[in-house]
């Protein structure tokens, strides 16, 4: 028995040895059924502490892709909306013109296609964005622009093969079409070239009823923006004695600092309407001529 | 710094640098994963005892073990150098002069050549062990030759290069103490 002690104390350390190297055998092959429920607990508890540390950093420098195929996906179910659709009164239709016909009945009136911006200005008092889709995109002038969550950018104005101009909100001669959301009075939107952060709401009238807060959305008289994106909240009341209307104070919905991904939205039929309007003006000419 | 932390501090130095820079950089090719952490029992000090060398061999091994959800595999490769460390050592070195004048294994306590073949032997007996008990599931005789050959080859360009970016304090022994 006291050489048997002797004999392990001798060779104290090959033991040691040997049994830590059984016991990393038996984690090693056991892991799958046993270890992982056992051991691993607390362990991963502290690996993924320091994993989840690490993906914090790792993450940042993986944003921009994220950035983009949320952006794509926001696009596809953007073009879903039930807003972008019109239900075209059937029984006094006669032409079938070329605007898409959906197979519930539905006509396309509004088409979004992504774009991402790649210069932008908010300093000066016409400030443009420019954004890297052009005619080739199918990008076409007075097409409306909007950020990824849907507010109000500005407008395109001009276009070039692979990009276009979008005249933003914040340009002194920018004026968009905007309602109240709650009682739903038009407005026009414009920008006094002070501060990037407020437009000014004009033309409602003094008998409604306004607050601080209130939402203001594009509205459905534009040619160019399709109704209820978001515009901006009320952030100032102003009563103009001259005119008897509100001069509204707009905190712009948009984030111009830091703009990165936005839409820019087709009204399929723009050019109709348009057209209509022209030939309305023209026709009223002729009848002003025609009773002198 | 009294050798206690500062080995504290190497041992979470190499392991997040295994974890989060070698493991993550794309690999070379599927045989290629580059190890450096075990740089860290090489780099122990001469004077440490046996039994503890074992244990903080295996205990590296099972931390890093813990990190890429392999339980054992690390930890027995480690276990087996840590085991043969003392051994090569006295091999390699004559005994009287560096055990005292030099705490810890470098190139200039042991010379270049030496140094170079303590850490070869050691690396392949890791690599060897590890792959072995990895390819003991599946793969051919050939993947595993292959794969002993290629890891060894980085591993040791790997440490070659640490040494000459990071030369180690040479840290005499006074008479004195």
């Amino acid at each position: 028995m006291r050489n048997i002690f002797l004999f392990i104390r001798r060779y104290r350390l090959f033991f040691t040895f040997l049994l830590l190297q059984v016991v990393s055998l038996w984690f090693l092959f056991n892991y799958n059924r046993f270890h992982r429920a056992k051991f691993l607990g607390i362990a991963n508890e502290m690996t993924g502490r320091i994993n989840s540390q690490y993906n914090k950093v790792e993450d940042f420098f993986a944003l921009r892709e994220e950035n983009r195929r949320v952006h794509q996906m926001n696009d596809s179910l953007l073009n879903l909306l039930p807003k972008n659709f019109i239900r075209r009164d059937t029984s006094v239709q006669v032409i079938q013109d070329s605007v898409v016909y959906d197979t519930s009945g539905l006509y396309r009136r509004y088409y979004s296609r992504p774009a991402m911006v790649v210069y932008n200005t908010i300093n000066d008092q016409k400030n443009y964005i420019q954004i890297n889709r052009g005619a080739n995109q199918g990008i076409k002038d007075n097409m409306a622009v909007v950020s990824s969550d849907g507010s109000v950018v500005g407008v395109v104005v001009s276009v070039s093969a692979n990009f276009s101009q979008v005249m933003s909100l914040l340009h002194v001669q920018n004026s968009v079409s905007a309602t109240l959301k709650k009682t739903g009075e038009f407005g026009t939107a414009e920008w006094d070239g002070k501060d990037p952060r407020y437009l000014t709401l004009k033309r409602i009238p003094k008998t409604v009823e306004v607050k601080n807060g209130d939402t203001v959305l594009t509205s459905s008289v534009s040619y160019n923006f399709p109704p209820g994106y978001f515009v901006g909240t009320i952030a100032g009341i102003k009563l103009d004695n001259t005119t008897g209307m509100y001069l509204l104070k707009v905190k712009t919905a948009a984030n111009f600092y830091s703009l990165q991904q936005v839409f820019v939205i087709e009204n399929m039929e723009r050019s109709e309407q348009i057209k209509l309007f022209e030939e309305t003006k023209k026709k009223i000419e002729q009848i002003k001529k025609g009773n002198r | 710094m009294n050798d206690f932390l500062r080995n504290i501090i190497r041992l979470a130095a190499f392991i997040l640098i295994q974890v989060y820079v070698l493991n993550k950089i794309p690999h070379l090719h599927r045989f290629i994963t580059p190890y450096l952490y075990y740089l860290f029992l090489l780099w122990l000090p001469f004077s440490i005892s046996r039994m503890w060398l074992l244990i903080i061999g295996f205990l590296t091994g099972l931390i890093l073990d813990y990190f890429m959800m392999t339980p054992g595999l690390h930890a027995a490769a480690c276990l087996l150098i840590a085991y043969v460390r003392p051994f090569v050592i006295n091999v390699l070195t004559p005994k009287d002069s560096s055990e005292l004048n030099f705490r810890e294994p470098s190139p200039s306590a042991m010379q270049w050549a030496p140094y170079a073949v303590y850490v070869l032997v050691l690396t392949l007996l890791h690599h060897g062990y590890m792959v072995f008990l990895e390819v003991l599931d599946f793969g051919s005789f050939l993947d595993f030759l292959i794969k002993v050959v290629t890891t060894t080859g980085i591993s040791m360009l790997l440490i070659l290069t640490v040494e000459l970016l990071f030369p180690r304090n040479l840290k005499f022994r006074t008479n004195k103490a």
